[in-house]
């Protein structure tokens, strides 16, 4: 099944999920986002906005490669990827 | 006397609490995050901050506990699905002299900023958002739920939930929304302490519009308004209010600061009457805040111009009328005279009981105990000041 790496942003809000393996049952990114909503409820509405789209700016990296479909995140994740999400930039 | 005082920053909640006769702050938590505005709920005790994240959107957070400890609300703000309102989109245009051309699009809605809370009796907490959504939650934060005939009314557009409207809005957008697109925001919720059917709030920029039952009809109040920076200056829609507050004890009594100047109503805002004094330098801001109990009170903290939003000449002061705007004292003792730029934004002035407070974006927040006579300087070197809150 496929491992999440969550940028250290996300554990400030759900600190809960610091230190622990993610491990989700999901074929594609949008079902990451489920799996990680069942896990940490709310979090879901800070990757995705209430359309359901990756916000602005935060990326989701299945394997090596950015997701391409930010308004459905249909991209097929497969059982031994990595997934990351993070933020694409940072201010001041 | 009031003596704390909730502080939302550009990097977290602060509360600021008088204690052996001194002004002490401390962050209470958000660090790091952006706090768009922070205050109390009087009927419940809850404290909301409304949050601005610039990666991971818009959250309403809550505090049960006085602000040792923060949750994300159970419920958050979200537009429901079909939430479509009237934009505009640039385009790249060969044909035009320019490159670009305008077109007007109709675009599906999400929260941009959350930008004010209000609070009636019986569990009703309402919050206004960019792109101009009014929720409504009815059991004390539980559930949220948008206004809808606020969301499609005539001067915006029309219903686009279910048609495709008249393809034309009336109300512009701000730049202080947090997602780069200008729409318009509401900024301004009061509710009538005589009768909390009746509503009035403040658009930026729209203006002033009023529901008298309970939000299923809402009404212009722009009489006396006058839009003096554009070609149509007795337009009913359009105008850029900046803030609006009502005296809790002489509701008929209500001040606003705007774009063009300070406007007060003492007929519950049927009409406006303009009582700024730019000779004095008692003209341009942003807040504005309306004494408790005597509906002729009010103070602001004047900016040079709207092309200079800073202190006037270099020199802070808050401007004090006691008669309804005829005249305005200009306050002074303890505040900077010298090498000043603060901007005040509109939800960082507040007056309780005889004291008041504001905080800039340069992170200066003073405070007065004698009604804006003298003042002290309650903290230097706070993050930007988005909002003052006495609690």
């Amino acid at each position: 099944m496929p491992s999440v790496h969550l940028t250290r942003h996300l554990y400030t809000f759900f600190p809960h999920l610091e230190g622990q393996t993610i491990i989700v049952e999901a074929s594609t990114a949008g079902e990451v986002v489920a799996a990680l909503e069942r896990l940490a409820p709310g979090i879901g509405f800070y990757i995705c906005d209430e359309l359901g789209r990756l916000r602005t700016h935060v990326n989701i990296f299945v394997g090596k490669q950015m997701i391409r479909d930010r308004k459905g995140l249909t991209d097929a994740v497969a059982a031994n990827d990595e997934v990351h999400i993070l933020q694409a930039l940072s201010g001041g | 006397m009031a003596s704390r005082i909730l502080v939302g920053t550009r990097k977290g909640t602060f509360i600021v609490e008088k204690k052996n006769g001194s002004w002490k702050p401390r962050l209470a938590g958000h660090a790091g995050g952006g706090v768009n505005y922070v205050a109390r709920d009087p009927y419940t005790g809850k404290l909301w901050a409304l949050l601005g994240f610039g990666h991971w959107g818009a959250k309403l957070s809550v505090s049960t506990d006085e602000g040792e400890t923060w949750n994300d609300n159970p419920a958050q703000i979200k537009y429901p699905e079909g939430a479509r309102y009237i934009g505009q989109d640039m385009y790249e245009d060969a044909g035009s002299d320019f490159g670009v051309g305008i077109k007007i699009v109709t675009r599906p809605a999400t929260v941009q900023k959350l930008w004010i809370i209000g609070f009636g009796p019986g569990g009703a907490v309402y919050v206004g958002t960019i792109p101009g959504g009014l929720f409504v939650s009815r059991d004390g934060g539980g559930s949220f739920e948008l206004n809808r005939p606020l969301w499609n009314h005539e001067s915006r557009g029309g219903d686009l939930f279910s048609g495709e409207g008249k393809g034309e809005t009336k109300w512009f957008g701000t730049p202080a929304s947090e997602g780069g697109e200008f729409a318009p925001g509401i900024h301004s919720i009061v509710v009538d302490p005589r009768n909390p059917k009746r509503m009035l709030l403040a658009v930026s920029t729209a203006g002033v519009i009023e529901t008298a039952d309970g939000g299923e009809t809402w009404q212009p109040r722009n009489n006396g308004m006058r839009l003096d920076h554009t070609p149509e200056p007795d337009a009913e829609w359009g105008h850029d209010t900046h803030y609006i507050e009502q005296c809790e004890g002489d509701p008929e009594h209500i001040w606003q600061q705007n774009h063009v100047g300070i406007y007060y109503s003492s007929d519950g805002a049927k009409s406006w009457r303009k009582v700024s004094r730019p000779e004095q330098g008692v003209h341009f801001g942003f807040p504005i805040t309306a004494d408790a109990k005597d509906g002729r009170t009010a103070w602001v903290v004047p900016g040079k111009s709207d092309m200079q939003r800073m202190a006037v000449d270099g020199a802070l002061f808050v401007a004090r009328t006691k008669d309804g705007g005829e005249t305005w004292e200009q306050l002074r003792r303890g505040l900077p005279q010298e090498q000043a730029y603060d901007v005040i934004l509109r939800h960082a002035l507040a007056n309780k009981d005889g004291a008041v407070a504001f905080g800039s974006t340069t992170g200066n927040l003073y405070v007065s105990d004698d009604g804006g006579d003298g003042w002290t300087t309650a903290a230097n070197n706070l993050p930007p000041i988005y909002s003052v809150r006495f609690a």
